[in-house]
């Protein structure tokens, strides 16, 4: 087994055991816990893939900015601390069905794909090729997001601002 | 190798789906969205690394960014529903069912 796939296993296995706990955990604290987790095991993944600028925003933005903005959410709408009420609801038998076909669904078309058995390509990713993309190929949705990010901004702010 | 990347983020995408369609609490049903995402991500990275070039880093950077704003407008609301109806049980916040 070469070394990307041993690390692709450890990494897969971590990331999936995160996942499972962020949806079934009882404590929404802990939810939140396992979430980071699972962010920065993608952020490994990241790094197998040989994207080492998006495993650093994934860190900063994902494991670092969302996760934060979680917490005081969580913060401010509990009514008790450390409270472990029931945290599912009546369709659990269901859910597990749907996310189970989707999963098969999507399984069974990507055994049936053709798919590129080596790495690398026409025109491999580099950062370098990452900045240029941004501001000649890509810049009208580029600066698009960047109103969005404002748009997203002063939403927020309004939204849940106190009422005089 | 390409498959296991894929196989991997649509197991994270069905986790998360779980997530959204059985999480009571309000926050949690945006833990599970924010799962689904992650899994979008991993998918673009994988494609960029066997054949897609720098177009699936691109689009990482786009959703992560996306993700950022939609968490923080989806907070938002979440803190003034808990303002005005002190739950953010998605059972109790029922106002617009027929």
């Amino acid at each position: 087994m070469t070394g990307e796939a041993i690390g692709l296993v450890g990494l897969a296995v971590l990331l999936l055991l995160a996942s499972l706990q962020v949806v079934l955990a009882r404590n929404l604290f802990h939810s939140v816990l396992w979430l980071a987790l699972a962010l920065v095991a993608t952020a490994g993944l990241f790094l197998l893939l040989h994207a080492e600028f998006l495993a650093a925003a994934q860190v900063l933005l994902y494991a670092g900015g969302v996760v934060t903005i979680v917490v005081f959410a969580i913060m401010l709408t509990e009514r008790l601390v450390g409270e472990s009420i029931q945290q599912m609801n009546r369709g659990i038998g269901w859910g597990a069905l749907v996310a189970a076909a989707v999963f098969a669904t999507v399984a069974a078309v990507l055994f049936r794909a053709p798919l590129p058995a080596e790495p690398g390509g026409p025109d491999p990713a580099t950062l370098a090729g990452l900045g240029r993309a941004l501001l000649t190929a890509w810049v009208l949705p580029f600066e698009a997001l960047a109103v969005l990010l404002l748009a997203a901004l002063l939403a927020a702010v309004h939204v849940a601002r106190t009422e005089e | 190798m390409l498959r296991a990347y894929l196989l991997l983020a649509a197991g994270v995408f069905a986790i998360g789906l779980f997530g959204v369609l059985t999480r009571r609490n309000a926050v949690g049903i945006l833990l599970g969205i924010e799962l689904m995402l992650n899994a979008v991500n991993i998918n673009l990275v994988a494609f960029a690394r066997y054949g897609a070039g720098v177009a699936g880093w691109v689009l990482t950077l786009f959703t992560i960014a996306i993700t950022v704003a939609e968490i923080a407008v989806g907070l938002a609301i979440v803190i003034v529903i808990f303002r005005v109806r002190r739950t953010v049980e998605a059972d109790h916040l029922t106002l617009l069912r027929g």
